[in-house]
């Protein structure tokens, strides 16, 4: 009986997501103060249907009822009562219930958080909040139920995917839905400012805090999804450019466009149509990213069972949705280029670069993704597209990126002077041949240098660049008015690439890996560390029995670390699950996965591996998340009071959109909140 | 209202057409022959080779990690768990023995599976597309934006207000 | 105007290429290795059958007469549908049906084959793999068309249905054998 109300919560969810999409729309257009006023009951009712059918949908899977066939497919008596919640989303249904959940949080916050904000503005946000909603919801309604019952009930359920009872599953997912639906956030203010007409640039310093905190999401999922592959998978690799992972880093990749587009055009008026394009597009490649891991046209290891009739639907969706936006986007997008004029040595200048680099690096991506579709539909034959493409172009594309981030801060608005900016980046330079000597005296031999050294080398260039910027406004700025938080967000963000430079460069050219047969009290060595092999035993967990390996890592004769990597059985699936064991360590990580049994002696085929720096990547990662979090509660963008408080028109019934009722009518950027 | 029977009628019934349920199960059933790659055990992988020295063994690993797994959904050879990549890691392993160099290894391997098995595209006319591509579309905007730069300085003139703007509690001044 | 549209007309490219996509996933499963032996001389080998592993087949004993060669393991869960649809329809082919039983133990092999019936005409083994390599298998069932001459003609990836068997196999072999009358 209880999900069956939930079935019929999503239906009601779905008749207010209508309600939400369309009333509010329809009153902005019509100033009608009544429909515009519906946006937010709606968003409120809308949201509470969805959580009741998530609760609901969670309940079925705590008391185990496998009558519910997503809960059969996805669950076991014995799933320890954690993975129960997190089971929730471990298949398609409840993950498509789950975006739907964070669709609902996202546009209740911004319900909430947005009443100084013109009414028709947010009704008409509200309202394409609400499209994206009944898009999804319809998908579920029609052909991803995940309440279909399963008659007659199973006795037991299939267990959840080993590999996914992991507490990286607790958190990766619900992380990375919101960066991918948050952007939805950003896409709804772009094309609210379209469907407004409005040419002029306020909306884009009330979506700057959405954007960037909705980057700041993403860039956390990613980060998760990597970390957990790294330790859960067992290969030691945290990237692979699979498909699946592809469709999270295009959306990161125009978002982090998007979130330097904004701040131009919030500040200084330019690159109006470029900041509401990337805003759509970080949108429409999150909803690509769904349909392709979805619809079954790609081959990936993380993809969900995949089904024709549902790639259909998403792609039907992607079509109204994107190339609506797009479409208005050609009729009402400005035609004129306004903003500030700049010199070709300036911010702006360098802004557009990293605009033009990070959006060709996204098209790259897609490209590279989508090419094995592409060989088949023009009988190229079949090909492979992998990490050696990917990792090559990306590097590329991102040299000219990486030199020119310690400019970006340096150079002045409007008229920036390269030499000045170059002269006190100098001192950045001087400590790189050290490094490099340093490097060159502890390397192992035989990695692949090259890389390394760039690592370093590019890590202190951004780095104490950074630095060196913070240093300077620290001389140079009044008192109290030296680090405004955005300013704050933007060097930790960058501090963040430079750690995540060094970490990526140095482990990809220095991490060694060793398959190895190993009989009790053997040991190998890599570098300075000696691996002993202490032998196998019965372990057992809550759900799974498995063989416990023991292995000492040694150095200089002083027992570092004692590893038990696990090769596991569930008692559903037949299949062996490998869990390795990892030492961490901010320097290096110490990794081991137990192989098989060879021989008779006792010895078994053991991988061991050294990761040097590895955790920086994450790390890395981390700051640049915290970085965009920061610049979010930018005092100035929450003296929106000065709009209302000022007097000055708020277009609660648009009569008068031509208007721009703001101080100073010279300058053609919005100063609101000026100390009047 | 309609509603409880829509309800109903979705459980008494499948609601797949034939011609689906023939294909997802064709295809299932396909995926089930494979030895799954999906669990993440990475027992085959494991695979210690008598390699004579660190250089030969990087050698094998780099080459390894740049081809594809054939049963599996996206792996490389080197990381993959299953039967075949074993079998094939052994092959590449003997061939690099018998003073094979890498290319001639990807040569034999593509005669056998089609270039399918490189992870890093061969460069001909069907792949092109994909190698050249991404930096026309990089020339395509830095002429754009080359463009747009000099249209807005040669606007702009030289007086442009900079660094003079006002600071304010509300307005950064960087 | 047209700068505007470009990216509209960019998406839409995108969405055709994912509409294509959707279609052709119906018809071919994404991990399908295409043959390059199509067209080229079946790989030289020699493996014991399963019977006498005592008696070695190569493939120029097989060459004179086509053959359908069909890989098979008794591990592989749907290589039993496919067996079902061989026991009643192989026959209809009119060719010489070799089955290849591929990784398998011996005894395993003729086990199930015990139990679901032997429709080859000649049964080769490969225990460790490696002829398979060179026929460029990937994994079981899969099915050889090779002609009188020894040339790889088709190969087929999947279960064989009845309906593959009418549309792909018997007009191959028909214009096969007409090709050596």
């Amino acid at each position: 009986m209880i999900p069956e109300l939930g079935q019929f919560a999503l239906i009601l969810a779905l008749l207010l997501s209508v309600a939400q999409c369309v009333l509010p729309i329809l009153g902005a257009q019509l100033c009608n103060r009544a429909l515009i006023a519906t946006a937010r009951p709606a968003v409120a009712g809308q949201a509470v249907f969805v959580a009741l059918a998530f609760g609901i949908l969670t309940y079925a899977f705590v008391t185990q009822d496998f009558s519910v066939s997503y809960v059969a497919q996805n669950s076991n008596s014995l799933l320890p009562w954690y993975y129960r919640f997190t089971a929730v989303w471990g298949a398609h249904e409840g993950s498509m219930l789950l975006w739907v959940m964070v669709l609902n949080l996202w546009t209740v916050a911004v319900a909430t958080f947005s009443r100084r904000l013109p009414d028709d503005f947010i009704a008409r946000v509200l309202g394409v909040l609400g499209f994206v909603s009944v898009g999804f919801l319809l998908f579920m309604v029609l052909v991803s139920n995940p309440f279909l019952r399963e008659l007659p009930m199973p006795g037991d359920g299939n267990d959840l995917n080993p590999v996914l009872q992991d507490p990286g599953m607790i958190v990766h997912p619900p992380m990375l839905y919101m960066g991918f639906v948050g952007f939805s956030v950003a896409f709804a203010f772009a094309l609210a400012a379209l469907l407004g007409g409005e040419l002029d640039v306020r909306w884009v310093r009330w979506a700057r805090p959405w954007t960037n905190v909705a980057w700041g999401f993403l860039t956390l999922g990613i980060a998760l999804g990597s970390w957990w592959a790294y330790y859960e998978l067992g290969w030691g690799g945290w990237w692979f450019w699979d498909p699946v992972e592809n469709s999270s880093f295009m959306p990161w990749l125009v978002g982090t466009a998007l979130i330097h587009s904004q701040a131009v055009t919030e500040k200084r008026g330019s690159f109006r149509a470029w900041t509401l394009l990337l805003a759509i597009f970080a949108f429409s490649l999150s909803l690509l990213g769904t349909f392709l891991v979805r619809s079954g046209v790609l081959t990936s290891v993380h993809s969900f069972a995949s089904d024709p009739k549902r790639g259909l639907f998403i792609l039907t969706f992607l079509a109204i949705v994107v190339g609506g936006s797009l479409l208005i986007y050609a009729l009402r997008a400005p035609k004129v280029a306004g903003g500030e004029p700049f010199a070709a040595v300036s911010r702006e200048t360098a802004l557009l670069v990293n605009n033009l680099m990070f959006t060709v690096a996204a098209a790259m991506v897609l490209l590279g993704t989508l090419y094995p579709m592409i060989g088949d539909a023009f009988d190229l034959g079949r090909i492979s597209v992998g990490p050696p493409y990917f990792g090559f172009m990306f590097v590329l594309l991102m040299v000219p990126v990486v030199l020119l981030i310690p400019f970006g801060p340096f150079l002045t608005w409007s008229r920036g002077d390269l030499k000045a900016s170059a002269k006190r980046l100098a001192p950045a330079l001087y400590p790189i041949p050290f490094a490099l000597a340093a490097a060159y005296l502890l390397l192992p031999e035989g990695t692949s240098s090259g890389k390394a050294y760039a690592g370093v080398a590019a890590s202190l260039w951004v780095g104490i660049g950074i630095a060196l910027y913070a240093l300077a406004r620290w001389r140079n700025a009044a008192r109290g008015r030296r680090y405004t938080p955005e300013m704050l967000g933007m060097i930790c963000a960058h501090f963040g690439v430079a750690v995540f430079l060094a970490g990526v460069l140095i482990v990809e050219a220095t991490s060694v890996e060793k398959d190895v047969r190993l009989a009790p009290t053997q040991s190998v060595a890599i570098g300075a560390l000696s691996f002993r092999f202490d032998g196998v035993t019965q372990a057992q967990g809550p759900n799974f029995v498995a063989q416990q390996g023991t292995i000492s890592v040694l150095k200089d004769n002083a027992v570092v670390a004692t590893l038990n990597p696990q090769k596991r059985q569930y008692p559903r699936n037949q299949q062996i699950q490998t869990e390795s064991a990892i030492d961490p360590g901010l320097f290096r990580d110490i990794y081991v996965a137990l192989g098989e049994k060879v021989g008779d002696d006792g010895a078994w085929a053991v991988r061991v591996y050294v990761k040097p720096f590895v955790r920086w990547i994450w790390l890395g990662a981390l700051f640049m998340m915290l970085g965009g979090f920061i610049a979010a509660f930018d005092r100035r963008f929450r003296a929106i009071a000065g709009i209302r408080d000022s007097g000055l028109e708020i277009r609660k019934s648009s009569d008068d959109r031509t208007t721009p009722a703001l101080p100073n009518p010279e300058s053609p950027i919005p100063t609101p909140g000026h100390p009047a | 209202m309609s509603t409880p029977r829509v309800i109903v009628q979705r459980v008494a019934s499948a609601p797949m057409s034939r011609r689906w349920r023939g294909r997802i199960f064709c295809a299932l059933l396909f995926l089930c022959a494979l030895l799954a790659c999906e669990f993440s055990s990475t027992a085959f992988a494991i695979d210690p080779l008598p390699f004579k020295d660190r250089a030969e063994e990087l050698r094998f690993q780099t080459l390894a990690k740049q081809l594809r797994c054939l049963q599996c959904q996206n792996e490389s050879l080197e990381d993959s768990n299953a039967p075949l990549a074993a079998d094939l890691r052994r092959d590449v392993f003997e061939q690099m023995q018998a003073g094979k160099s890498d290319a001639e290894i990807k040569r034999w391997l593509t005669a056998r599976y089609s270039d399918f098995v490189l992870y890093d595209p061969p460069l001909h006319g069907g792949t092109w597309l994909l190698w050249f591509g991404p930096l026309m579309v990089l020339a395509a905007g830095a002429g754009a934006v080359f463009i747009t730069v000099r249209r807005r300085a040669n606007a702009g003139g030289a007086s442009t207000q900079t660094a003079t703007r006002p600071a304010s509690d509300v307005e950064d001044d960087w | 105007m047209n700068t505007r549209l470009l990216p509209l007309a960019g998406f839409a490219l995108v969405l055709a290429l994912l509409g294509f996509g959707i279609w052709w996933s119906q018809y071919h499963d994404p991990r399908e290795v295409p043959s390059p032996l199509i067209g080229k001389a079946a790989p030289a080998f020699s493996l014991p059958t399963l019977e006498d592993p005592e008696r070695h087949v190569t493939n120029l004993d097989l060459a004179g007469e086509p053959y359908l060669l069909n890989v098979f393991a008794s591990w592989c869960f749907a290589c039993r549908e496919e067996h079902a649809i061989l026991m009643n329809e192989g026959k209809q082919l009119g060719i010489k049906l070799v089955g290849f039983n591929y990784k398998d133990a011996p005894a395993d092999a003729k086990r199930w084959l015990a139990q679901f019936g032997n429709p080859y005409d000649l049964i080769i083994a490969d225990l460790p793999g490696d002829v398979a390599i060179d026929f460029g298998v990937t994994g079981a069932p899969e099915s050889f068309l090779v002609d009188a001459q020894g040339i790889v003609r088709y190969k087929y990836i999947s279960p064989i249905t009845p309906a593959v068997i009418a549309a792909q196999l018997l007009p191959r072999i028909a214009q096969m054998k007409k090709g050596s009358q």
